[in-house]
């Protein structure tokens, strides 16, 4: 009796057919996807990774809505055109608190993992507002209603539960004044920005939008664009640290 | 009602139990309704709500209407097969199939004529594009794929479908699923991962109708009055369970709110990533391949009245393919933060692939033994052995392209897209088109309204298909390279607006090619709307015999 003739009990049995089948599937995503969680070189401790202030985490969630994932990478590789392009290739502790992750896999439009600090708010704005009016030649589509929409912030602070129930470092404190800290990072001169550069340092409290009146959707994707990448002092960073 | 039933009709406990649960459902819904966060998700539960009560409905409706007793397994010694729930999901299979082509054309002439964005966030291309990829694989592969593997299985166990709401079930909450992924995307309800937007309370439903549809396949197979299960159903069989395991995995959330449409991700960053990977890659290797070469398996040698080539090449195919695909995930991270150890890894059973893809490419078009005369006179089976010729051509450019040095230049450009689309036009489109002009004659019991028309269909699609990936082949390797080009003094060559710039004719001829593409398909849906109406455009041939040559 030949080994063919063995392979039978798959055909004949479809209970043994379905656990021949959850066997030869488990193992390639194992071995791939458990040691990511336990070996430590997987994600380097880096100087300046803090998660998102209230504001750049509304943003996210705008960029997320937008489909901005469908054009625009977030992943700069270790190749030579990419690293003088964009800047720093990108290290993994830099998305260490994305939810999900926006490395994209496509760039109909340019990378955006250092786009913060790039260009200045007004630049954005314009862009947003009516690309062709900076950038004569894109394919972007406008987004027009980001600055005409109120900015709905009011549940933002089960946001940031939610973030902390899965291991993001955010203090009781920085939930209990998560709707302050929206509002206080969205006003130019805010007198509570101080409370919330020691919350989050390195942000930026000002009026994103060009509109002192109103906290709206393009506060706060212009404040997410503006500290993509800025997070991490790369004339400190020391590259081989983390080898062993 | 003069005359006493025989029997008493009293309700089964799946029509009670299901009735009840839609039930609950509807009155959660309404509660979710009222105090939603935000007015879209507020709609979605409305939609659940409509939905639940049609449902139940439904139920009842059906109750009332049908004999006492059960339908029976068997009559006249020969199995009653229950091709409702087929007939259905093939015909939302050709509405979902014209809908997800016209979104695509729609979202490349976006590409190409930026102004069609018309200022307006329903239609804007981060909406439409996910809403394209979902329509097409989802819904127009999805519904082909749960036709055929409810015919096949039922064919090929010669025993009638197990289950009486729940094949219907399927069916209609799996196109519910659709409806309520496709309006959320277009209301900005997504999660942003990659062929995997729908926000949770989606997936939770997919979750229950999958579960559903496994059971149903399942209990079928153990229904069966053959000795062995066909080849084509261990395939359906590998899809289905796979599917539910990378769905679980990589759709793990957390809702912010019971009232909230937003759930925040269980993984992170590169974590996250390989998730993803591991799901998105597998999408491809287990709903656009193993179920479709199910379908292979049983649609061409049926057509061809052959038998399959060789029943040990599909053990050998069956087994390394399902092992090898589920590693392949990392190659869509080349040069990342992922770490190099599971590039490599990625890499290498990309390669690796190769083998089983084409092992399985040789078994569907060796089947043609014998029978390679038929591809003169039978435009459906032509399709689909030309359908196999693309899933041998796409299998070779992924290994090819999963290469680090090769994936550098082509990574991030259109010659992923064109890839895909050789993939998914040509082989996923044209077999799932083989088998359908095969499912509706035999399904309504009559002839196929026209084969010139099958034949009109073939060679319009296939100047599409050619324009297109041709048009993303040069588009991509353009890109790439003008990207990393460098001046003579060092310096990068074009900014990357200029690169942008250079990809407008591809975007043109692109569209022309996915236009092709759709006339084709709405040449197939005039076809086969014509031939449930019983109707023909060609009197039934006299042979005419011709010497041999």
């Amino acid at each position: 009796m030949s080994l063919w003739h063995k392979h039978a009990i798959f055909e004949k049995n479809s209970i043994v057919l379905v656990i021949g089948v959850l066997v030869v599937i488990a193992i390639g995503g194992l071995v791939e996807i458990t040691p990511l969680f336990y070996l430590k070189s997987t994600i380097e401790k880096v100087d300046g990774v803090r998660p998102y202030t209230p504001l750049e985490l509304a943003g996210r969630n705008i960029y997320v809505r937008e489909g901005c994932y469908n054009c625009h990478s977030q992943m700069i590789r270790a190749l030579r055109d990419e690293v003088e392009r964009y800047g720093h290739y990108s290290l993994a502790a830099e998305s260490m608190y994305d939810r999900p992750f926006q490395w994209g896999s496509k760039r109909t439009g340019p990378d955006l993992a250092r786009i913060g600090a790039k260009y200045s708010d007004e630049w954005h704005r314009d862009h947003l507002r009516a690309p062709k009016s900076v950038v004569p030649t894109t394919v972007m589509p406008a987004y027009p209603w980001l600055e005409a929409t109120e900015l709905d912030f009011a549940h933002i602070e089960d946001e940031l539960k939610v973030n902390a129930a899965l291991g993001v470092p955010y203090s009781p404190e920085m939930i209990r004044e998560a709707r302050a800290d929206v509002k206080a990072q969205a006003t130019t001169d805010a007198p509570d920005a101080a409370a919330l550069l020691k919350r989050y340092p390195r942000s930026q409290a000002r009026d994103y939008d060009g509109n002192p009146a109103r906290i709206t959707e393009a506060d706060a994707l212009i404040a997410y664009l503006q500290v993509l990448g800025t997070l991490v002092d790369f004339k400190l960073y020391d590259d081989k640290a983390n080898i062993r | 009602m003069a005359q006493a039933t025989v029997a008493p009709k009293s309700m089964t406990f799946g029509e009670g139990g299901t009735a009840i649960a839609f039930t609950v459902l509807a009155l959660l819904s309404i509660v979710v309704a009222a105090k939603a966060y935000t007015p879209e998700y507020g709609f979605h539960a409305y939609l659940f709500a409509a939905g639940s009560v049609a449902a139940v409905f439904a139920l009842f409706n059906r109750y009332f209407d049908r004999p006492a007793a059960p339908a029976p397994l068997v009559i006249d010694g020969k199995p009653n097969y229950n091709m409702g729930p087929v007939k259905f999901a093939t015909v939302m299979a050709v509405f979902w199939g014209i809908a997800g082509f016209t979104v695509g054309l729609y979202a490349a002439l976006e590409l190409a004529f930026p102004v069609l964005n018309f200022d307006l966030p329903w239609i804007s291309f981060g909406r439409i594009r996910p809403l394209h990829t979902s329509a097409v694989i989802f819904a127009f592969g999805g519904n082909v794929l749960i036709a055929t593997s409810f015919y096949v299985v039922q064919r090929t166990c010669r025993a009638r479908m197990v289950g009486d709401i729940a094949p219907w079930f399927v069916v209609l909450g799996y196109n519910f699923f659709i409806v309520i992924a496709g309006t959320g995307y277009l209301l900005g309800i997504t999660q942003a991962k990659e062929y995997a937007e729908p926000e949770w309370y989606a997936d939770l439903w997919l979750t229950v109708v999958w579960v559903v549809y496994l059971l149903v396949f399942l209990g079928t197979l153990m229904r069966r009055t053959e000795p062995h299960i066909y080849v084509a159903n261990w395939f359906y069989l590998a899809f289905i369970l796979t599917i539910a395991v990378l769905h679980l995995g990589n759709n793990a959330a957390i809702p912010v709110s019971l009232f909230s449409s937003k759930s925040y991700i269980v993984w992170a960053g590169v974590q996250d990533a390989m998730v993803q990977w591991w799901y998105g890659h597998n999408a491809v290797g287990f709903f656009l391949t193993a179920g479709f070469l199910a379908i292979m398996y049983y649609f061409i040698p049926k057509r061809a009245e052959r038998p399959v080539y060789s029943y040990r090449l599909s053990i050998i195919h069956f087994w390394a393919l399902i092992f090898l695909y589920i590693w392949a995930g990392p190659h869509h991270l080349h040069y990342t933060a992922l770490p190099d150890w599971a590039q490599t890894l990625g890499m290498t059973f990309s390669i690796m692939l190769w083998m089983p893809s084409w092992g399985g490419m040789i078994n569907g078009m060796m089947t043609l033994s014998g029978a390679w005369d038929k591809l003169r006179t039978d435009p459906v089976l032509r399709m689909m052995v030309v359908s196999v010729a693309f899933y041998g051509m796409a299998t070779f450019e992924g290994p090819l392209m999963s290469v680090k040095a090769v994936n550098s230049l082509s990574h991030y450009t259109d010659w992923t897209i064109g890839h895909v689309h050789s993939g998914a036009l040509g082989w996923v489109g044209y077999v799932s088109f083989g088998a359908i002009y095969c499912l509706v004659p035999w399904l309504w019991n009559r002839p196929l309204y026209s084969v010139k028309l099958v034949n009109w269909h073939f060679w319009i699609s296939t100047i599409g298909i050619v324009l297109y990936i041709t048009a993303m082949w040069v588009s991509g390797i353009l890109q790439g390279l003008m990207w990393r080009a460098y001046t003579a003094l060092g310096f990068l060559e074009y900014s990357f607006i200029e690169t942008v710039e250079a990809m407008h004719p591809f975007y043109v001829i692109r569209a022309l090619g996915g236009a092709l593409f759709l006339a084709g398909a709405l040449l197939m849906a005039w076809n086969l709307w014509q031939t449930v109406n019983a109707r023909q455009a060609e009197p039934a041939a006299t042979p005419a015999l011709v010497p041999a040559e």
